[in-house]
């Protein structure tokens, strides 16, 4: 037993067991989620996230030294924003010809989402520093904590707010559009680009590649209006 | 091969966009103004390859990629407990909304686009 304990203390100090836990608690979701028919509630990155805070909670493993390892997995996010560029540029004429109606769709649809937020969290009474750092919530996380800065809210909990807003919109998407009765690939990928940036897009590019490839752009259109957008709007609704 | 060297291309793409960021201090993230760079880049077809192959292999499993991140966020969630009904009803509610606004105000705007001219016109 002590050897086992050794052994342990051992292996879950090093990179080597953030790493591997998130591969495999991956890879088991991910098994899950394709034998129960890709079912929203299935969703991959939520049962991962899920098993290993639990995992790590039994062992009493800090998450500075889970991250240890999952730092790895953590740098790919970088390189595949980047990669992002290849379907939008294997679609670039029909894009080209969409255009006007896809930047319509992002403004009300990222202004709607950020609106709501504010005006909800403002009727429930949430503090200004928090309905601040909720503003930029649909946001890719690393744009979100940037905005949220710049308007006196707190970054760390505005990439929190981004991430749970990620992981709900690809909760409640499917079930949403098939109530609005919206069958379009490319419609319901732009949709979940626009609300639920990255995660949205991940389960998207998993349902269809139209769907992924118009989720990456609206995702990448997010991030190049609400940078500009959100402050000028808060500017404007304080003076 | 292809998968490294596009992989190599992707960090190029990357790494300039990081110091074009940080040098001319503009408001958007380095890997953003990476993919910008890459969008350009695809005009040569040599890199059109190995830039199919890597991003085939990393955005087929780009849910991975966000498992660190939400791990950290729902370990922190302590941070908010106080505030948590209001918070996850705010953003579940315009999460909800930010989604159906957008589908249904691009499905209208498809649709038309979509229709054949004639019927278009005999509905003027």
């Amino acid at each position: 037993m002590q050897k086992f304990v050794d052994l342990w203390t051992y292996l879950s100090a090093s990179p080597l067991f953030g790493l591997t836990a998130t591969l495999v608690a991956y890879l088991l979701a991910q098994g899950l989620y394709a034998r129960l028919g890709q079912a929203s509630w299935a969703n991959p990155v939520l049962w991962t996230v899920l098993t290993l805070v639990g995992l790590l909670s039994l062992t009493g493993t800090a998450y500075g030294t889970y991250f240890a390892g999952a730092q790895f997995i953590h740098f790919l996010l970088g390189p595949a924003v980047v990669a992002l560029g290849w379907p939008l540029w294997q679609r670039r004429t029909e894009l080209r010809r969409r255009a006007p109606m896809l930047l319509v769709a992002s403004i009300t649809g990222g202004g709607a989402a950020a609106g709501s937020a504010v005006a909800l969290g403002w009727m429930l009474g949430l503090t200004t520093e928090l309905l601040r750092s909720l503003a930029p919530k649909s946001v890719t996380a690393p744009v979100a904590m940037g905005i949220a800065e710049q308007l006196g809210g707190i970054p760390a909990l505005a990439a929190g707010f981004a991430v749970i807003t990620g992981m709900v919109g690809a909760l409640i998407a499917k079930g949403l559009f098939d109530a609005l009765r919206i069958r379009e690939p490319e419609v319901r990928g732009f949709s979940i680009g626009t609300a639920a940036h990255g995660i949205g897009a991940a389960q998207a590019m998993q349902a269809h590649p139209d769907s992924g490839a118009y989720a990456g752009l609206a995702l990448g259109m997010q991030v190049l209006l609400a940078t500009f957008l959100i402050p000028l709007a808060a500017r404007l609704l304080a003076g | 091969m292809d998968v490294l060297r596009g992989f190599g291309i992707l960090l190029l793409c990357q790494s300039t966009g990081e110091l074009m960021a940080r040098g001319f201090g503009l408001p958007l993230p380095g890997p953003v103004i990476g993919m910008l760079i890459l969008l350009l880049a695809l005009n040569l077809s040599v890199v059109r390859k190995p830039v199919s192959a890597v991003a085939t292999a990393l955005l087929g499993h780009l849910s991975l990629l966000f498992v660190p991140v939400g791990v950290g966020v729902i370990a922190h969630l302590g941070l908010v407990a106080q505030h948590g009904w209001q918070l996850l009803t705010v953003i579940v509610v315009s999460t909800a909304i930010g989604l159906g606004v957008t589908a249904w105000v691009l499905g209208r705007m498809w649709r038309l686009a979509d229709r054949p001219p004639d019927q278009l016109s005999s509905q003027e």
